[in-house]
């Protein structure tokens, strides 16, 4: 009666072995995924972080629509030349309320981390509209469609909600008025938006997509909303004053 | 019936309320489904046998038009997914590929790609394979009449939902678990009839312990199940809407993102993949398992260990030191069981080596596993946080996935499929093993190209990304090393393209064995003895 006989019970019973590889395979996830939730280093609030605001956040969803995580990251490693070549590594903290997170797993192009206010509305949107315009070796393909396809106003606010209950803070005020700072955020003139600045810190408004006269009728395109994103893209912690020991344990 | 008549009228009601028009052809879809199956059940009702025999002269009535289907829908989804994969692969080579339209542009049609060749070939070949054998090796009619059926087309039907959706923009954007919420929640109801099956045939087997591949299948089925509810956590946006936000967020949804995404790799593409392993090698050499032993240790140490490593997709990024290290320190180990697992398979050859020569069949599952092992030695050099900070985000990580991919999963898989064919439509043999040989070569060469184009993009592009002059500047722009890919994205869709034409050969030979084979006698079967 060696320990292989043992073995029997798990080959002779079903359930047993069911249950023999749930135990098995719970453990790794377990230990790997728990901790994140309470480690400091992983929960930490870093100064500047806010929630997108609805054009941002619209903007994020095209990002993802259009998968262009497939070839871009969002993550900068403290390796001598990404820091050199893209900017300050990426804090936890940054993407803290991105859901899905975009890290990204390939850089066909280059990393997005903090490519917001490196180049003009101009430039993302005619490189969007078609790329070879202005970069002539690259292999993107080209997204002149979002120019023409309108946000739609029916839901900003429930994105916003449903954001709200996987734990992002958007406040009442802020769920109420979702479509109001959506459109004032595309237009520099109206009355709105130093409230949006208000609710939301930092954020600018401007015709992102391009078309000033679109933007002042209350229509935002997707070309509006991708163009801000971009733009906020890396932009919300300012590196000069970033402690990055604070959060040191 | 009463529950596809409530996910009718459902859909119906949901479809009033959206205001999306492709989340409205999704609900229609559901509606019609539905519609359809409760017709489909109908008309069973009406034409039902008295009783369907668990045995047939004293053989099991193995029930296996399910497995019939599976077949055919793999090596329908898998010509498809090979297609489009050489599509985007020459869309990177060729830009003007991507029409600048919403739904032929790259972003698109990539996950279209990797789901359509790991679930729809994938998920088919394993739930063809997987009823075959629990049935073989329980020797007991598969459980239930309607279940398996709903589990066959209720599985195909999801791969429309998503495959649909990824084109017309519904994605979750998660890699390799794109599908919406209510993709998903559609998903896990078919999950668990696949696993009530699959676990009920188990209890009407006829022999007393479970057979070494049916455990692989069960810990595929589970797992997959578990990582399935935990990336997909999500909250809709509405039911009119179908986008929905992951409740998960940055780092946490990160860890949880690559602890389902590696062990989609481990449990899907490995796991389930060695049960077709550890029952068709065996059976196609005519040996019994080399280790019976080394199969226990495998099968533990393996999904043990798997579950780990996850982190190492996450290098140097903002996810904590000690978990990277952990999930690297478990990938070099698993290399262990991996390599254990690939000896178990080649060693069952032994005294049937001969068997390479004249079985092509059998020489391209022995191939498969040569891949198993060549990339299960990679993936661990590669998880190693020296190695991955060069390797990480380039071409390389591309080149590995499909030396495992198309070497081991795809190989192990067309062995599987040549086997299946003629037994379950009852022929002598394949109609041509020289187009067996063929297909061999061709796509042998075809993944040959496409690796070693790979690795030398991605290395090159790793150390062109790092290189400084002698100034301290960065040598190149980042566009610069783009450029420089050029001449290895059309060695890699040349490479691809070979591998679409083998399976088109197998496409071909398949046919045309259903179709002409020589019918095989019916075993004869000795006469039973009534026990007295």
């Amino acid at each position: 009666m060696s320990l292989w006989n043992k073995h029997a019970i798990f080959e002779k019973n079903s359930i047993v072995l069911t249950v023999g590889i749930l135990v098995v395979v719970a453990i790794g996830g377990l230990v790997e995924i728990a901790p994140l939730f309470y480690l400091k280093s992983t929960i930490e609030k870093v100064e500047g972080v806010r929630p997108y605001t609805p054009l941002e956040l619209a903007g994020r969803s095209i990002y993802v629509r259009e998968g262009c995580y497939n070839c871009h990251s969002q993550m900068i490693r403290p390796l001598r030349d990404e820091v050199e070549r893209y900017g300050h590594y990426s804090l936890a903290a940054e993407s803290m309320y991105d859901k899905p997170f975009q890290w990204g797993s390939k850089r066909t192009g280059p990393d997005l981390a903090r490519v917001g206010g490196k180049y003009s509305d101009e430039w993302h949107v005619a490189h969007l509209a078609n790329p070879r315009s202005v970069v002539p070796q690259s292999i993107m393909p080209g997204y002149a469609f979002l120019s023409r396809a309108e946000i739609r106003p029916e839901q900003v606010e429930g994105h916003l909600r449903s954001n709200r209950l996987g734990g992002v803070p958007y406040t009442d005020e802020q769920i109420q008025n979702a479509l109001t700072d959506l459109r004032a955020q595309v237009n520099p003139d109206s009355p709105n938006v130093q409230a949006l600045q208000v609710r939301y810190p930092g954020a600018t408004a401007r015709a992102f997509g391009g078309n000033p006269a679109a933007a002042g009728n209350g229509t935002v395109t997707e070309m509006d909303a991708l163009v801000a994103y971009l733009q906020v893209l890396g932009t919300m912690v300012d590196f000069r004053t970033y402690d990055a020991r604070a959060n040191m344990r | 019936m009463a529950a596809f008549a409530a996910t009718a009228m459902l859909c119906l009601f949901i479809a009033s309320g959206s205001v999306d028009p492709a989340y409205s052809f999704h609900v229609y879809l559901f509606a019609a489904a539905s519609v359809a199956a409760i017709f489909a059940l109908g008309n069973r009702y009406l034409a039902r046998p008295a009783v369907i025999p668990q045995e047939i002269n004293g053989k099991p009535n193995y029930n296996m038009a399910p497995v019939q289907f599976a077949t055919v829908a793999a090596v329908f989804w898998g010509i498809a997914g090979f297609t489009v994969g050489l599509i985007i692969a020459l869309q990177l080579a060729y830009p003007v590929l991507n029409f600048d339209l919403p739904w032929t542009n790259f972003g698109r049609l990539r996950p279209l790609h990797t789901s359509a060749v790991i679930f729809a070939f994938g998920g088919n070949v394993l739930l063809a394979t997987s009823f075959y054998v629990v049935q073989k090796t329980s020797r007991a009619r598969l459980a239930g009449e309607i279940a398996p059926w709903f589990v066959i087309l209720g599985y195909n039907f999801f791969i429309v939902i998503a495959g649909t959706g990824y084109l017309l923009g519904i994605t979750q954007g998660k890699e390799y678990a794109e599908p919406e919420w209510y993709a998903d929640l559609f998903l896990t109801v078919v999950w668990v009839t696949y696993l009530l099956v699959f676990l009920a045939t188990l209890w009407k087997r006829k022999e007393p312990h479970i057979f070494v591949a049916n455990w692989f299948y069960l810990a595929f089925i589970v797992t997959i199940a578990v990582l399935h509810l935990g990336n997909n956590a999500a909250v809709p946006v509405s039911i009119y809407s179908p986008k929905s936000y992951i409740v998960w967020s940055g780092v946490q949804d990160a860890m949880f993102q690559w602890w389902y995404g590696h062990n989609a790799v481990g449990f899907f593409l490995t796991a389930g993949f060695l049960a077709i392993m550890y029952y068709f090698v065996p059976k196609r050499a005519e040996r019994p398992i080399y280790s019976y032993r080394l199969s226990i240790v495998h099968f533990w140490a393996l999904i043990f260990l798997y579950i780990w490593a996850g982190p190492h997709h996450l290098h140097y990024t903002a996810l904590p030191d000690w978990a990277q290290t952990l999930g690297m320190t478990f990938s070099i180990m698993l290399w262990m069981p991996s390599w254990g697992g690939m000896i178990n398979g080649l060693m069952t050859l032994s005294g049937a080596w001969d068997k390479l020569r004249t079985d092509p069949v059998l020489r391209m599952m022995v191939v498969s596993l040569a891949f198993y092992g060549m990339s299960t030695f990679e993936g661990p050099l590669m998880s190693i946080k020296a190695v991955n900070s060069l390797s990480h985000y380039t071409d390389w990580t591309i080149g590995h996935v499909h030396s495992g991919a198309l070497g081991w999963v795809a190989y192990i898989s067309f062995g599987a499929i040549y086997c299946l064919v003629p037994w379950l439509w009852n022929r002598k043999q394949l109609y041509s093993n020289r187009l067996v040989e063929w297909h061999f070569w061709v796509s042998t060469l075809g993944i040959v190209f496409y690796i070693s184009a790979m690795w030398v993009a991605g290395i090159m592009q790793g150390l062109m990304w790092r290189a400084y002059t002698a100034l301290g500047f960065l040598e190149y722009s980042f566009i610069e090393t783009v450029d420089a890919m050029h001449p290895y994205y059309v060695i890699r869709a040349l490479g691809g393209a070979l591998f679409v034409v083998g399976a088109l050969i197998m496409a071909y030979n398949l046919i045309m064995t259903v179709r002409q084979g020589e019918v095989a006698e019916p075993e004869s079967a000795p006469a039973l003895v009534p026990a007295q």
